[in-house]
């Protein structure tokens, strides 16, 4: 049995159904990552968890036990919150150690455990300061820390990083997953960054307008994604997705396997940018250097656009002439509802 | 701000007028310390000029007991303010934290009973108090300011409760808080600026109370107000002696106002500045 079951989970708020029933199974020590656009339901699935919303209907069971029902403050999770939602009134010594008072631990106890995390996350010295004398940084780690200190059956993040600049965000990001690895606590992470997604996740779960797309490892996503949304959801630049009828020299490429109403994907670091006369024709339209990678986007038919991906440099200018080539074996095939052809896999 | 920029030429105009405003406003309140320290002859005589004599404070404290009135308005001012508190407290924590459609409605319902002049349920209490024998009792007087006194009580804690991030109670909900836990630590350690100017505003009230203490009330449960009414009697008036009561009874509230002010402010301000 799973350790924490997601039964058919309904929510609506009032006449409008935010989640439209949601199966998961999460195993011990998982890291489960939900991610989708905003307005998915992503947080909301998350505060369902919580039990900071009330389900309408379907369960929800942990470690064997239903907690459906059951009161936040009696499910036994931590969650680490994205305004951080620190006590302002308490040290960072007491904010850590708050859960414990109230479940009445041993002063001795409760000291030990708040030292070690703090030890953990580099807080000693914070200790005695309040949430207003620390740095934003510094604050999530206060927010992480105060829920180590539980040890609880699951934690919970809710978009903890997007409160940070972009250099600490990576940094944190690599201490999540460091933490993850050490502690080997079941964590179900919230994000609308992919790449928090594919960096931290054991498995990703894409979301969208209440519903689960796909679940899967990240590679997994990235190599085998079960229908359009989630090929053009994960990875940046988004996958080309191009439909049969616009560009009938693809057609050719993509071979039989394509339906005449369907369409074909292929991600940029598969299409290749060559010289004037081979491939498909078509004219540069941006160059994008970012030194590691340099992005080429070619306008080959009238409204269709290809990004090409490539390691090295381009001296290609805007307007030029070349060529692209597509090799069949890197396509993704797509019906006219945007379901993945070359494997149907069913959302777990 | 607009006003400032518009006269840039003429600051002392500004001063000058809030000077006259200040005083005109002041100078009842002078007059009547100043009459308080003179005998009941300088007092007519409306002397400027006069030598200061403390005789119509020892005669006011042997013919009427000031110590007895005024420990009928500590009394009630504060066992009001507290039991004010006790009620408005949990009102305005489910309204503030637990929404819903008609929370709106019920705020501006409860706030509607101010609007109502006191004088309009002055029959129904009277009889009420009459027949249950509370006729010039603290017990009655009590009841009544707290009643009072609860529709600005809910509203001022409504707007100080609704201060506290909601992340906040969430986290300490997570983190295994109880309802009372969840008061405890979060709610009333966030809020006590706005809780304790609430308390100070309404103990403010109950003090300064007249109407409910002059009709329900004689010697036994009389407050202050009551004091200070008995010196305009019909048979004549006594003015020196009206004015050492007056001074005596809005002294302390005027002591404890000075020393409050800045938690009195906060709190009707709560809210107006983020």
């Amino acid at each position: 049995m799973s350790f924490l079951q997601l039964k058919n989970i309904v929510k609506e708020f009032g006449p409008v159904r935010t989640i439209k029933g949601v199966d998961l199974l999460i195993e011990k020590g998982e890291f489960i990552v939900f991610v989708g656009p905003s307005g998915c339901g992503k947080s909301t699935l998350l505060r369902l968890i919580a039990g900071l919303e009330t389900i309408t209907s379907g369960s929800l069971h942990l470690d064997g036990r239903e907690i459906t029902n059951l009161a936040s403050s009696k499910r036994d999770l931590a969650m680490v919150f994205q305004s951080y939602a620190l006590y302002p009134h308490m040290t960072v010594f007491d904010n850590m150690s708050f859960a414990l008072k109230l479940a009445k631990v041993d002063p001795a106890v409760r000291k030990e455990k708040v030292e070690r995390a703090a030890k953990i996350l580099n807080l000693t010295q914070y200790l005695e300061r309040t949430p207003k004398q620390l740095s934003g940084g510094q604050r999530q780690r206060v927010a992480i820390g105060r829920a180590i200190v539980r040890a609880p059956k699951v934690f919970l993040f809710d978009e903890p990083l997007s409160n940070l600049d972009a250099a600490l965000r990576g940094q944190t990001r690599v201490e999540i997953a460091n933490l993850h690895r050490s502690l080997g606590a079941t964590t179900i992470y919230v994000t609308h960054d992919q790449i928090e997604a594919m960096t931290l996740a054991d498995r990703v779960v894409v979301l969208r307008d209440g519903m689960i797309e796909q679940v899967g490892s990240p590679l997994d996503l990235y190599d085998r994604p079960a229908n359009q949304f989630v090929a053009q959801f994960i990875g940046t630049p988004q996958m080309n997705v191009v439909s049969a009828t616009t560009l009938p020299v693809l057609t050719r490429i993509a071979g039989p396997r394509l339906p005449a109403d369907g369409s074909v994907g292929v991600r940029p670091e598969y299409v290749k940018v060559v010289g004037s006369g081979a491939g498909i024709p078509g004219t540069v339209e941006l160059v994008e250097a970012l030194g590691s990678d340099t992005l080429i986007h070619v306008k080959v038919a009238s409204d269709v656009h290809l990004i090409a991906r490539q390691g090295e440099r381009t001296s290609l200018k805007l307007g030029d002439a070349v060529g692209v080539e597509i090799s069949q074996d890197s396509l993704l095939y797509f019906d006219n509802q945007g379901r993945a052809l070359r494997e149907m896999r069913q959302a777990a | 701000m607009s006003q400032a920029s518009s006269a840039p030429g003429f600051p002392w105009v500004r001063t000058i007028s809030a000077w006259f405003f200040a005083l005109l406003i002041f100078f009842p309140l002078l007059w009547l310390a100043l009459t308080a320290f003179k005998t009941e002859g300088q007092a007519i005589a409306s002397e400027l000029f006069f030598k200061p004599t403390l005789s119509s404070f020892v005669e006011v404290q042997q013919r009427s007991d000031y110590l007895h009135y005024a420990k009928n308005s500590l009394i009630t001012s504060v066992v009001s303010t507290v039991l004010g508190l006790l009620i408005a407290a949990p009102a305005a924590y489910s309204m503030a934290f637990f929404r819903t459609p008609k929370t709106r409605d019920i705020l501006m319902w409860v706030l509607s009973t101010k609007m109502m002049p006191a004088v309009g349920a002055l029959v129904p209490i009277y009889v009420m108090a009459q027949t249950t024998g509370m006729l010039d009792s603290l017990p009655a007087l009590i009841i009544v300011f707290t009643l009072s006194n609860l529709p600005i009580m809910v509203w001022m804690l409504y707007s100080a409760f609704k201060e506290v991030p909601n992340d906040i109670l969430e986290a300490v909900r997570l983190d295994g808080a109880t309802v009372w836990d969840e008061f405890r630590h979060a709610i009333l350690p966030l809020t006590m600026g706005g809780i304790a100017s609430t308390g100070l505003l309404c103990l403010v009230l109950a003090w300064n109370e007249a109407f409910w203490s002059l009709n329900l009330t004689s010697a036994h449960a009389g407050t202050l107000a009551a004091l200070i009414a008995q010196y305009s009697s019909p048979e004549g008036l006594f003015w020196a002696k009206l004015s050492a009561a007056s001074l005596l009874a809005i002294a302390p509230i005027i002591v404890f106002g000075w020393f409050s002010q800045k938690q009195l402010v906060q709190g009707l301000t709560f809210g107006a500045v983020k």
